[in-house]
């Protein structure tokens, strides 16, 4: 579908400008009052395929907190750094639609085994040991309606309860019959992908925006990660979504849930890759890191994690997540910290003494594990992780027919990765990347591959200073001060918000927005939940330009 | 004349191996292709890709001479095993050098271009870019609807995200990492198992079927409902639950009625991760199970990954992996190669050998499983040190049910690597002429390994 996205209307809205010139109090430009006019011409819409954690999430959400649901299934497909954007392509193989279809029966058998059929099927069977259509029809439409997020049509419901009839008859048990039929609607397309539709809008027939029932799904999968519940399909279903006053309700109500806590930790783990080590894959070297756990590093991801939300749920500025002091430890992390933890099991906020040289995301032992080999730290790979996923920088790949024997040998005579590094910067083919990338990452060199601290490596004292795009630090505490002056940090933080917000790199026609998005959240303090709360009242979240068409693929002659 | 080699099958035995194995094969039990017979019914030929990362030295890999009976450079030496079933290894294994990755003045994205444009025929223009189903996935189009599972996919590389079997970009093939799942996914309480006495189908299974019919019938409401973009991606959705049907279909079948076939003994401990040890036993573990699965035919399919094409293969206490090294190591002056990198290159060539090993050892029809198999083994480029994608190192093994002459080293001579699965797909049986893009199209099979 053509739209005119290489025309854009800037009509920078005045109030957030005002609130940025007069000083106004942050909250004061944060009220509920609508949103100026931003020029938005926003992109596609195209399923999306629930992540593994949101599958896992909507299951328990509607049969059970009890439900082991299994992993591994297909994996989720990462684009432009999320799986947000990426399950707006992924497909199900037949090797992943086996794994689903496995999953679902095993799923179905747990929500309806002898200690939980009574509180999820919500009607009494005229016998256990027979079909029984109505009660079958009365389970089918409840749970399908949240599993789906919509109502169920009647075809849909009457394929189910005839599996359900026909299983039951065949195996001589009622709820046997109803585990076959959820079964149906947890493999069903309309569950494993968020099916979203657009209408016209009433107030401009040039436009698409979605509909109320589909603004469902965007916003809970969004703000909580997981499947709309009972009030907000409610809401959806009486049109309250495309209303403004309707849609503004549920925005408080759900920003103001507990679960927004879930949502934010899910978009940060995103962000962040932190499925990294749920998969396993942040590994060290067992004789050079006796101390670095499978325990220890899901502990690492959680702490980060843990400081995030509090930070951000606390409404502080996002900036200040990379200078902060203040976080969570467990006794294990201690360890590693070299920090006595007086909670023998289990949480407790912390923060960090000034002598313990820790300060910001930056100086975790999750950050700085993820960004390192199994055997020895890596500057460049931190200083990417800073400028691509924190800055939105591209950092361009390594040229492929380069001698790289220039940075040989970690136990000659250059000894400290600054050294060996220093030989790419002197050679041109390297220089413009790693002058990118190493500085920041040379800040970090004071923590090894799993975090620890260290003041000189292979012998030689570690030299920590450097600069970031002209503000001089001396060390890693510093470089996170610069980081969180850098006026990249902010616009990159609405950008990667909203790219999974709405699931897709943006278009062109939604720059505008951007840019609005970007003086608002400043205005605000750089407070997340304002920007959130930006981000689902514009027209980007809430209007289309129909549905995404298939792409050519390149590589042909 | 390669059917000599069966009376050294016959030695083999003789000298103490305690696989039963069939006398020579006499020409009056072969059809005009030399083509094993079983019951009067072909055996399956299955096809099967297993790739290492980070290549090889070219001057230490490649032999000096060509065809048949080729040396063994100190990179091969892997090949240089007796087999229980009788012969060396080396002749059943094919030599493929010399064969190129033609760029057409596109980047070479390290280790992607070179591994990309020969799984798929075609160079990628962007860096993730997968521009056309990779080879196993075509030859699983042509012969996966046959067997239960369309294919089976395995990595020691420990991570899941990662295979080298994709449809397209976004719909790859995820790998079994663990044999432990392997198992429980083939030989788990499904499996109709030939020992286990009368087959009785279980109503469970009926009842699936009925559980996918369902689903397929939400299909044109939601086809009506979305763009082209998603018309596509539920096209597959739909091609996999028609996949799952299928499966059911050969399940209700009942137990496959093949001589060799029986339910493989659960596997050993498993270690899982990248150190070189791990990788190697989960390689073996991995090919025992896969090799049962082949004889009860439940796959004609599989690819494995050993290690990743950024090869994270290291050693226990050292701070560097394999594709470090590659970049990271000094060349030893006094030998011309770098010797911690080339480590990994000899422990990939024994873990080849370890999973050709296997497949040589069960007996089938009248020879071996690996004589009704074509195992491609190939690596991302051939030194990692330059990522270079001249003669990428690619290698045959098996007779795929008598098409094949293995143990020949053939050297490409510049031609691209399009060459090699071209002839690959055809002699699965696909009908192709040519198979690639711009300067790697290929119309020319390699003729010195087809019968």
């Amino acid at each position: 579908m053509a739209t005119a996205e290489g025309i854009v209307k800037i009509s920078r809205p005045s109030s957030a400008v005002m609130c940025a010139a007069l000083f106004l109090s942050a909250t004061a430009c944060n009220g509920s009052e609508a949103p100026p006019e931003i020029e938005t011409q926003a992109g596609p819409i195209a399923l999306r395929r629930l992540t593994a954690e949101q599958f896992s999430r909507s299951i328990r959400e509607v049969l059970g907190e009890h439900i082991v649901v299994p992993g591994r299934i297909d994996p989720d497909d990462r684009r432009s750094g999320l799986l947000a954007v990426g399950s707006s392509f992924a497909s199900v193989t037949p090797s992943g639609f086996e794994k689903y279809e496995a999953a679902a029966s095993a799923v179905a058998e747990q929500a309806l085994d002898a200690d939980h059929r009574d509180e999820v099927v919500g009607c009494e069977p005229n016998s256990v040991s027979a079909s029984d259509a109505a009660c079958a029809r009365a389970f089918i439409e409840r749970v399908g309606r949240l599993l789906f997020r919509r109502s169920l049509t009647e075809e849909e419901t009457d394929a189910r309860v005839a599996i359900a009839n026909e299983s039951a008859t065949a195996l001589g048990d009622f709820h046997a019959g109803l585990e076959l039929a959820l079964t149906s609607l947890l493999i069903s397309p309309e569950f494993l992908f968020r099916v979203e539709a657009a209408e016209t809008h009433p107030d401009d027939p040039s436009k698409l925006r979605l509909t109320s029932v589909s603004m469902a799904s965007r916003l809970s999968y969004l703000l909580w990660n997981t499947t709309p519940d009972d009030l907000l399909l409610s809401a959806a279903e009486n049109g309250d979504l495309v209303d403004e006053d309707g849609l503004a309700a549920q925005i408080d109500r759900m920003l103001a849930s507990p679960r927004l806590e879930t949502g934010i930790r899910s978009f940060f783990a995103d962000l962040y890759d932190f499925k990294q080590f749920d998969d396993g894959l942040v590994r060290k070297d067992a004789a050079l890191f006796p101390a670095y756990t499978q325990g220890l590093a899901e502990e690492a991801k959680e702490q980060t994690l843990r400081t995030i939300v509090a930070h951000l749920t606390a409404g502080k500025d996002y900036r200040d997540l990379f200078t902060t002091t203040e976080s969570f430890m467990t006794r294990r992390l201690g360890i590693v910290y070299r920090v006595p933890v007086p909670t023998p099991a289990g949480w407790e906020p912390y923060v960090f003494p000034e002598d313990a040289r820790r300060s910001g995301l930056l100086s975790h032992i999750s950050l700085n594990a993820l960004h390192s080999h199994p055997g020895r730290s890596s500057a460049t790979l931190r200083g990417k992780f800073v400028r691509e996923v924190l800055l939105c920088q591209d950092i361009p790949t390594p040229p492929a027919n380069i001698d790289f024997s220039i940075v040989e040998n970690t136990t000659g005579e250059l000894r400290t990765a600054r050294e060996r590094l220093e030989r790419h910067v002197s050679s041109d083919a390297c220089a413009g990347c790693h002058r990118l990338t190493d500085p920041i990452g040379l800040a970090l060199e004071s923590f090894d591959a799993i975090g620890m601290l260290r003041d000189e490596e292979n012998g030689a004292p570690i030299d920590t200073s450097g600069e970031l795009d002209g503000m001089i630090y001396e060390d890693a505490a510093g470089m996170g001060h610069a980081l969180r002056e850098h006026p990249a940090l902010g616009p990159c933080m609405v950008r990667s918000l909203y790219r999974y917000a709405v699931g897709r790199d943006p278009a062109l026609g939604e720059e505008p927005l951007l840019a609005y998005l970007n003086d608002r959240f400043s205005a605000s303090g750089y407070r997340f939940p304002d920007l959130l709360r930006d981000i689902v009242l514009s027209d980007g979240f809430r209007t289309t330009s129909g549905p995404r068409e298939a792409e050519p693929v390149g590589g042909e002659p | 004349m390669m059917r000599l080699h069966r009376r050294a099958l016959l030695r083999g035995t003789l000298a103490g191996g305690a696989v039963s194995i069939g006398l020579p094969l006499l020409d009056c039990f072969l059809n005009e292709h030399g083509t094993a017979l079983a019951q009067g019914a072909r055996l399956p030929v299955r096809f099967g890709a297993w790739m290492w990362g980070c290549g090889m030295n070219p001057e230490r890999w490649t032999p000096k001479t060509q065809g048949p009976g080729y040396d063994l450079p100190v990179e091969l030496r892997a090949l240089d095993r007796e087999l229980s079933t009788g012969g060396t290894l080396r002749d059943q294994v094919s030599i493929l050098s010399g064969f190129d990755v033609k760029l057409d003045g596109r980047p070479n994205f390290p280790h992607t271009a070179g591994l990309i444009g020969t799984l798929t025929g075609t160079v990628p223009d962007e860096e993730h870019q997968v521009p056309a189903p990779t080879l196993d996935v075509l030859i699983a189009g042509e012969l996966g609807g046959l067997t239960r599972f369309r294919s089976i996919e395995m990595s020691c590389a420990g991570n899941p995200n990662q295979s080298y079997s994709f449809e397209s970009q976004s719909v790859f093939n995820a790998p079994e990492l663990s044999p432990a799942a392997l198992y429980a996914r083939i030989f788990g309480p499904e499996f109709a198992d030939p020992g286990d006495g009368t087959f009785v189908p279980d109503a469970r299974l009926m009842l699936r079927q009925s559980v996918l019919s369902a689903v397929k019938d939400d299909r044109q409401r939601l086809l009506q409902r979305v763009g082209t973009h998603d018309q596509q991606r539920l096209d597959q959705y739909f091609t996999s639950v028609r996949q799952l049907e299928q499966q059911i279909e050969v399940l209700l079948a009942g137990p496959p009625d093949l001589d060799s076939c029986s339910r493989a003994p659960a596997p050993g401990p498993e270690s899982l991760g990248t150190e070189v040890e791990q990788s190697t036993s989960t390689n073996r573990l991995m090919a025992e199970l896969l090799s049962f699965a082949l004889a009860c035919d439940q796959t004609r399919v599989f690819s494995m990954m050993f290690s990743d094409r950024i090869s994270g293969l290291r050693k226990a206490g050292s701070s560097s992996q394999h594709h470090q090294l590659t970049h990271d190591e000094a060349l030893d002056p006094a030998v011309g190669y770098q010797p911690e990198a080339t480590e990994f290159v000899y422990a990939s060539m024994e873990a080849w050998a370890d999973f050709i090993e296997r497949l040589a050892e069960i007996p089938e029809g009248d020879g071996t499983l690996l004589d009704n198999c074509l195992v491609l083994g190939h690596s991302d480029v051939s030194l990692a040190k330059v990522h270079g994608i001249n003669g990428i190192p690619m290698m045959i093994a098996g007779r795929a049910g008598g098409a094949l002459r293995p143990g020949i080293h053939v050297s490409g001579a510049t031609s691209p690597t399009t060459r090699v699965g071209l002839t690959i797909q055809q002699v699965m049986g696909l009908n192709v002429d040519r198979w690639g893009t711009r300067s790697m199209e290929a119309t020319q099979p390699v003729g010195e390994i087809v019968i």
